[in-house]
């Protein structure tokens, strides 16, 4: 035991217990490190960890908030994939939602922080706060409802019917042909955030002399010096803001459930997340509202995977 | 200090007078695509904004003007009388905003100096796992878990408190994980020498570390800031002087097209504070955001 104390800096234990009994002298000497992290981890514990683990158990019960839940074993399930019309619908929204809040916003927004870049370091500051301040306004959904409004007096009615492309205006927030497209490209607008933040910290990031030797070995333009050096080298930025992305489409929901409202016009903009919400808080149903959470959890942490596989070449 | 947070720039715009592979007709078409963007980002805020300053007679014109005429306040002082009409004065939903994002803000930023200083600069059990815990649970950001949350809120009795707008915004991974990216460039040497003068843990990280850490604390406040001001609080709050402004916001809004110079009004005053936040330290965000990729 002696020796192990003096040993903690030094050695490594050999057999099983004494790595034991070294693991709880590290922690003992290490007590402060602990103190420090507590508050950080009791909250962290409470409003994250616990919500996420607790739907496991949760979606195979029934569970209405009042009584005990009741185990049910699957049919939590087999009531989602088989007969719920309306999830199978979101599973299809939402996925129509995520692949165009998801790569194309991360593309889009890769390539605008790619170009604000290339510019003069006044106009990059202009057109960083430009280009972030959506993210920063999320609750001014109104200024959206207003502008989409269905009478002639909502901006781009009057607009589109000024120029001539229409000829009476449009009901953009309860036509069915509308409401995702329109949801689509408010969500876009507001999706702007930290990643494209990162992103453009990463360009700003690389180094110079990285450059200069592309130059050298014979990089004639902008393109094969993005993606012969540029690229390459943001790894860690892309992965950050492809997580934040993955995290911001899957769970997308606020922007329809403000715009349109839950329930809308044929559930055409009815995520995934709207569906948890509408049998979690308004039907108290929470057993199968965790059974949503959980399938959408599970298919963050996939997509999560997927790309911290395709992006691990780049990342060291 | 203060001159490294200009010279970021610096580099680049010595860097862009010998940049070979910029061709002067690339940046211009870069920048007008840049402009017509941006023009769309914008739009709607811009909008906003001159509609909340146009009299009644201007804001019905069809087609709607981009520009306003005879700029007027009356807008926001509707609001005020709208306001105080209200069952609860309206002061006292600015106070409830201000209130929660600060006592948030703050403490964000107490909580995640304290757990990322720990977890980048000390070596301890444990360290690795809560390390990889953190950049797994960026994922979970609290539009994923607010439907569960609630069941945990309700578990614990704070549903219509203060504390249930408060306590689930603190504990951020995304913080966290931007301030320990940060901390772990500050160099071990500082740290050691602070150890030998005989300072705890908690004096080297708030008396040697955290005061090296301006941008990204900076960073930090206008995250948890702007993230506890557009907090929508009608869900997990129902009395109603417990309420914030995106809240009441949507109530004056949903009293139709008569308030309509009101509601932008109000948006606008809703817009304001983070937009002035973010401005004031942007080239904070950008320091601290270099750090911000995940390397393992």
């Amino acid at each position: 035991m002696a020796k192990n104390e003096t040993a903690a800096v030094a050695d490594t234990p050999l057999n099983k217990q004494s790595k034991f009994k070294y693991t709880m002298h590290m922690i003992g000497v290490n007590k402060a490190c602990y103190i420090m992290m507590f508050p950080f981890m009791l909250l962290f514990t409470i409003f994250t960890v616990i919500p996420v683990i607790i739907t496991l158990p949760l979606a195979f019960t029934n569970f209405n908030m009042a009584q005990f839940p009741e185990w049910t074993g699957l049919s939590n399930f087999y009531r989602l994939f088989l007969s719920d019309d309306v999830f199978m619908q979101s599973i299809q929204v939402t996925l129509i939602f995520a692949v165009f809040t998801g790569p194309f916003s991360y593309i889009l927004s890769f390539i605008l922080a790619w170009l604000i870049n290339e510019m003069h370091p006044v106009l990059k500051t202009f057109f960083t706060f430009v280009f972030y301040a959506p993210s920063m306004t999320t609750s001014a959904y109104v200024i959206w409802q207003l502008l989409l409004s269905g009478d002639s007096k909502g901006y781009i009615n009057a607009f589109l019917i000024n120029l001539g492309v229409l000829n009476s205006p449009n009901q953009w927030l309860t036509d069915t042909r509308f409401i995702l497209g329109v949801c689509i490209v408010v969500q876009l607008w507001i999706s702007m955030g930290a990643g494209f933040l990162s992103l453009r910290a990463g360009f700003q990031n690389i180094d110079k002399s990285m450059y200069e030797a592309g130059a050298i070995e014979g990089i004639k333009n902008r393109w094969q010096e993005l993606f012969l050096i540029t690229i390459p080298s943001m790894g860690p930025q892309l992965l950050f803001a492809a997580v934040l992305q993955i995290s911001a489409s899957f769970t997308a929901g606020a922007v329809s459930q403000n715009l349109v409202g839950v329930p809308h016009t044929d559930n055409v903009a009815h995520t995934i997340m709207n569906h948890a919400t509408d049998y979690g808080w308004i039907r108290y149903e929470m057993g199968y509202a965790s059974a949503i959470c959980l399938v959408l959890f599970i298919a963050m942490l996939l997509v999560n995977k997927l790309i911290t596989w395709a992006l691990s070449k780049y990342v060291d | 200090m203060a001159k490294k947070k200009k010279n970021i720039d610096e580099v680049k715009v010595k860097k862009n007078n010998r940049k070979i592979t910029a061709s002067r007709g690339g940046n211009i078409c870069i920048f007008i695509f840049l402009c017509l963007t941006g023009i769309f980002m914008v739009f709607p805020i811009y909008y906003a904004v001159i509609q909340s300053f146009k009299p009644i007679e201007e804001l019905f014109v069809f087609p709607p003007k981009l520009y306003v005429l005879n700029p007027t306040t009356k807008n926001y002082s509707d609001m005020l009388e709208v306001a105080s009409s209200l069952w609860v004065p309206l002061s006292r939903y600015i106070f409830n905003s201000f209130m929660v994002s600060v006592v948030v803000t703050v403490c964000n930023v107490f909580v995640c100096c304290c757990a990322a200083f720990v977890l980048a600069k000390c070596k301890f059990p444990g360290n690795a796992f809560l390390n990889k815990v953190i950049v797994t649970a960026l994922l979970f950001t609290s539009s994923a878990t607010w439907i569960i949350q609630f069941l945990v809120m309700a578990t614990l009795g704070i549903i219509d408190t203060y504390w249930a707008l408060i306590l689930p915004s603190i504990a951020t991974p995304l913080g966290l994980f931007l301030m320990r990216q940060s901390m772990s460039t500050i160099h071990d040497s500082m740290i050691e020498a602070a150890k030998v003068d005989g300072a705890g843990l908690f004096r080297i990280c708030w008396q040697v570390v955290v005061p090296n850490q301006k941008p990204a604390i900076m960073t930090l406040i206008i995250f948890a800031f702007q993230d506890a001001w557009n907090k929508q609080s009608g869900t997990i709050v129902y009395a109603e002087e417990l309420k914030t402004l995106p809240t009441i916001m949507q109530q004056i809004a949903a009293t139709g097209i008569a308030r309509q110079g009101v509601t932008f009004a109000t948006s606008v005053i809703l817009m304001l504070p983070p937009l002035i936040v973010f401005l004031v330290a942007q080239s904070n965000v950008m320091e601290t955001m270099a750090n911000s990729g995940i390397k393992d």
